[in-house]
């Protein structure tokens, strides 16, 4: 085994994505789930320091503990693979190729918890395959745990939590208040875990490896590899896998490198930040909090020294606006308000307090709704507002840094 | 004591932004922020009453007093 010394710490490295297709491969290269209790499968996630891999980070040990307590035997698991995201295929991508990793993730959570049944929410593209699987799994006695299919309909917040959980009361998939949460009540009122999918197989891994093995990648404060899904000006757009800090420009290089120069790179997603294309910046946490952003569900998009910012971000703000699951008024009325600033300022359609508004209107829906859809939508116009403080400047004096050449 | 507001339930009509005028103020289109601009702003002791009773009155249950 690889020592933390010598551990390829912060690399492009495939863990989750490597080997071949199939049950048969699976069972060959990682044999079958050793048998863990409870406190044994809690415990290797509280040493390993493994995260949610959904967006928020949240340490998986705390949540296994606290929905095994508040369960008593009544629990319910839900393995998440909505990825709502239009910018992620990390999700989809595990789902196809190693879906055997999400299962076996799904059936230890299953155990720490105590559950009394498990489901795995996902598009209906992703569904199809798994069925077969699943049938295989069952006589192959894999599963104690029977695994329900839930088709996640096709929306950017589908996948939040509550929502995941209203899906599955046969309800729509939309977000419900916070005051109650999911991991008291959910599910038919039982206390439920919602896992990201790849956090799922992360464990499905840690189980067989260890938590020394997990630890050996990423940094200290933020172990193990991540997968990473890479858009934009990029040669091979596509899925990779890396630990935490690796540097921005090795993973722009494993996919093919950039196309044409970048001038920034979004990082987290539609909700998530714009940080300076510099190759050494390293991709977690720590180093991306100065810019307002976080790897959050690993997804980048790169943007080329000849595209504006300001009319990216728009772009996006209007498609996160269209997204609104009309319920909270001041998201519902919010959001567009703040695209449609956005867009006035990215189309140089200037007029007294434009960049002022579109940052009085961030901070005013931040915090204001059932999810946080706004929060994410705000931080991603503020991020923009900061990165691209001179195309802002420029725009207001109707001239486009970007697409004019002056750079 | 902190003040929750549902936002899938509240319809900004704003009734709690008069009886809690010192607590919170009506955004751009009726629906109630913080003044001091936290999520679920704390309640001073002496407003106590007036929280409580606006909880009551919100014709949506939508306002509610939590301990977190
Ligand atoms: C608007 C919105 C959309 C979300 N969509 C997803 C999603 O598609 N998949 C996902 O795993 N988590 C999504 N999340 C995060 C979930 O609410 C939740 O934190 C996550 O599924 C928990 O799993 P994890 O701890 O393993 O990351 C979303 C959150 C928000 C606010
Ligand atoms: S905050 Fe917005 S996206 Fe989230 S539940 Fe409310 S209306 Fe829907
Ligand atoms: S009284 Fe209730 S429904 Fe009316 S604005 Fe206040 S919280 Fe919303």
């Amino acid at each position: 085994m690889t020592s933390v010394a010598e551990a390829a710490v912060g690399r492009v490295e495939r863990r989750l994505l490597d080997g071949e297709l199939g049950l048969d491969a699976h069972l060959a290269r990682h044999g079958r789930l050793p048998l863990l209790d409870g406190s044994q499968i809690i415990g290797m996630a509280r040493d390993s320091g493994l995260t949610g891999r959904g967006g928020a980070g949240f340490p998986v040990w705390r949540k296994l503990s606290a929905v095994a307590e508040a369960g008593d035997g009544s629990a319910v698991v839900v393995a998440n693979g909505a990825e709502g995201e239009p910018a992620s295929g990390k999700d989809r991508a595990l789902l196809a190729y190693q879906p055997n990793l999400v299962l076996d993730g799904l059936q230890l959570v299953a155990a720490a918890t105590k559950a009394r049944a498990a489901h795995l929410y996902a598009p209906k593209a992703a569904l199809a395959p798994l069925r077969a699987l699943l049938e295989a799994r069952r006589v192959a006695g894999l599963d104690r745990m029977s695994v329900t299919l839930q088709a996640a309909p096709d929306a950017f917040v589908s996948g939040e939590e509550s929502a995941v959980v209203s899906a599955l009361n046969g309800r729509g998939a939309v977000p419900a208040d916070k005051r109650i949460r999911v991991i008291q009540a959910g599910v038919g009122g039982s206390p439920t875990l919602v896992q990201n999918v790849e956090t799922l197989a992360h464990l499905a891994l840690i189980a067989r490896y260890g938590a020394g093995w997990f630890l050996s990648a990423g940094t200290a404060d933020e172990p193990g590899t991540f997968l990473a899904t890479i858009s934009g000006a990029v040669r091979r757009p596509g899925v990779v896998e890396a630990g935490y800090g690796v540097p921005l420009g090795e993973l722009i290089a494993a996919v093919g490198g950039a196309t044409m120069r970048l001038q920034a790179v979004l990082i987290g997603g539609y909700h998530g930040g714009w940080v300076p294309a510099d190759p050494a910046l390293p991709v977690s946490r720590q180093a991306l909090e100065p810019y307002g952003a976080s790897p959050g569900a690993g997804v980048l998009v790169a943007l080329p020294a000849g595209a504006c910012g300001l009319g990216e971000t728009a772009r996006i703000a209007g498609y996160l606006a269209d997204q609104v699951a009309g319920q909270c008024g001041p998201c519902i009325n919010g959001l567009p308000r703040m695209a449609a600033t956005l867009a006035d300022l990215a189309a140089r359609r200037p007029r007294a307090g434009l960049a002022a508004e579109a940052e009085r209107l961030a901070r005013l829906v931040s915090g204001r709704g059932a999810c946080h859809h706004p929060d994410g939508t705000a931080r991603l116009v503020l991020s923009a507002m900061r990165m691209f403080q001179a195309d802002v400047a420029a725009h207001l004096n109707g001239r486009c840094l970007a697409t004019e050449g002056y750079r | 004591m902190k003040l929750h507001v549902d936002w899938t339930a509240c319809d900004g009509r704003g009734v709690c932004t008069e009886l809690l005028e010192e607590m919170l103020v009506e955004d751009d289109w009726g629906f109630p922020v913080a003044r001091d601009g936290q999520r679920s702003p704390a309640v001073p002791p002496p407003l106590e009453g007036a929280a409580k009773q606006a909880v009551d009155r919100c014709p949506m249950l939508a306002l509610k007093l939590i301990a977190r």
